[in-house]
């Protein structure tokens, strides 16, 4: 149990540390190198609590795809002008707007962590079973699939929509750009490609007409 | 007091565990280079030792004596960071990988699924190594590999899927047991051809080894290492190698598991049949590193996404429509 203890509050500190360095360093990248250092002791904590699924699947998602995405954006930024841009220069404007938006999570934090502690029968009020002898992979499938399939199904075609629309938006056309064609490379024969021709002396031969 | 000797046995697994990890890196470093040489009708490392196996130990000295050169507009932490990440992630996800039914560090449920995450882990490696190195060369071999890395992800992820579908569990030694009577190499024949060549650009290896393209960027990002440092970018490049081929062999060459379970063969330790499919996946990864030219960034880019993707995207369906039909989908007891 002890050593439970230890590596909880190593992981628990770890991320709200790594939470917090998050918005206050001032590299962006250094950011979100901080981040991804969240994500990976968040993961550690779901594994802690046996939940080895949500851990992986937490890893490899956000942590495997989408913060190395982050980083690609991120990479490309001018960090030098930015620094002076938004931090030197004039007094901060973002900060109300930023105000708002975290006052308002933080009052739906309250009420969703409220409801979960001063409800007693919370759990008993879902109609979910958690059978404790299979694993958690299991369970999850097992929910998702047959009670939740319609709600699951649907947010993999509103994801598919924002990636179809995406890609929408920023697809151009674009003229004139010599591209590679690899039927037409490889069924191009001799007889349409090569032709021999009688030169005649001292005249030379014009090619492309 | 307890708690204390389980550690002490623990650490003493683990190191039993990696310290021949490392030595069978050299080792195979210097596979590779022979059978490198004897492709191009050379002879390879073949002076330090017998048959030059000391070669790749000879290396190794040499960069550890030699002196590490951080240059000076670098991000000096990130810098020191990424080849220790590489090197770490390459050697950490050993922990699952079976050798036997009972000689595995961890037998956990989600095995896979860890395998896979650590894999995915690897490209930041690359990533860091390249932007903290401040200077052109690297940070576009960076970028090139974490595009690569990321795109060869997606269709590894559902080659996986497709063994999965087979299994039925996602525990690795469950994995290799399902495959008892039939190796998954003869009815996934084509995921598995995909699975080598997804392998092959996940680490980085030729012909995909664009990341490191010495032709246009010197050495990719790791142009500005030296010294040991370089020494672990290298090192953790092969064991992530190793890890691939031990992938594959878990998933569709039976892991551990002899090629039939009669007399010659199942006298022989289950260990030896998995080194022995790792060797072999590695042999074909070296020879392919001798016979193929290196593809240029759009086809590579074409290939993993317009052809990979939607092929084993298809495997899937047709995997899936067979075994329901045939009704031979996993049993799972609840």
């Amino acid at each position: 149990m002890l050593a439970h203890a230890v590596f909880f509050y190593f992981f628990s500190i770890l991320a709200i540390f790594s939470a917090l360095m998050v918005i206050t360093s001032r590299s962006t990248v250094n950011s979100v190198f901080f981040l991804i250092l969240d994500f990976i002791s968040v993961g550690c904590l779901f594994i802690m609590v046996g939940a080895e699924f949500l851990g992986m699947i937490l890893l490899i998602v956000y942590v495997g795809a989408v913060a190395v995405l982050f980083l690609f954006v991120v990479m490309m930024l001018n960090v030098a002008q930015q620094k002076q841009s938004w931090f030197i220069g004039k007094k901060s404007t973002h900060i109300p707007s930023g105000l708002i938006v975290s006052v308002l999570i933080f009052l739906e934090l309250l009420v969703v962590i409220g409801g979960w502690k001063y409800k007693e029968n919370v759990m008993s009020s879902s109609n979910l079973v958690i059978d404790q002898t299979i694993t958690n992979t299991h369970s999850i499938g097992s929910v998702m699939y047959t009670d939740y399939i319609l709600y699951f199904q649907l947010s993999g075609i509103i994801l598919l929509l924002s990636m179809v629309g995406a890609i929408i938006l920023t697809y151009r056309k674009r003229e004139n750009v010599k591209s590679q064609s690899y039927l037409k490379q490889i069924s191009r024969e001799r007889s349409s490609s090569v032709v021999l021709k009688e030169v005649d002396f001292n005249k030379g031969v014009k090619i492309d007409d | 007091m307890e708690y204390f000797n389980t550690l002490l046995n623990e650490i003493y697994k683990i190191m039993f565990l990696v310290i021949p990890i490392l030595v069978s890196v050299a080792m195979i470093v210097w596979l590779d280079r022979r059978v490198w040489g004897l492709v191009q009708k050379r002879r390879g490392p073949n002076v330090v030792g017998p048959f030059g196996l000391l070669q790749t130990l000879a290396d190794a000295l040499k960069y550890i004596f030699k002196e590490i050169i951080i240059p000076a507009s670098a991000n000096k932490t990130i810098f020191i960071l990424a080849p220790v990440i590489t090197m770490t992630l390459a050697l950490v996800a050993w922990a699952v990988i079976p050798l036997s039914e009972t000689m595995v560090l961890s037998d956990i449920n989600v095995g896979i699924l860890y395998l896979f995450a650590v894999s995915s882990l690897g490209v930041y490696g690359i990533i860091m190594g390249g932007w903290a190195s401040n200077s052109k060369y690297p940070f576009l071999g960076a970028i090139r590999s974490a595009a690569q890395m990321v795109s060869y992800e997606v269709s590894i992820g559902i080659i996986i899927i497709n063994v999965l579908l087979c299994v039925g569990s996602l525990n690795l030694n469950d994995i290799v047991i399902a495959q008892k009577n039939l190796w998954y190499v003869v009815p996934l024949f084509p995921m598995f051809v995909v699975f080598f060549i997804s392998a092959l650009a996940e680490t980085n290896r030729p012909p995909f080894d664009l990341p490191e393209a010495e032709a246009e960027l010197v050495a990719g990002y790791q142009t500005e290492y030296s010294g040991m440092m370089y020494a672990m970018f290298w090192l953790g490049e092969y064991a992530n190698i190793l890890l691939m081929c031990a992938m594959g062999s878990i998933l569709f060459l039976g892991g551990w598991l002899p090629p039939l379970d009669i007399y010659p063969f199942n006298i022989v330790p289950a260990p030896f049949w998995m080194i022995f499919k790792i060797l072999f996946l590695f042999f074909l990864f070296a020879i392919i590193k001798a016979i193929v030219p290196r593809y240029r960034y759009d086809q590579l880019m074409r290939l993993g996404w317009k052809i990979f993707l939607p092929f084993s995207l298809i495997y899937v369906v047709l995997t899936a429509s067979f075994l329901l039909y045939f009704d031979k989908l996993p049993k799972v007891s609840f």
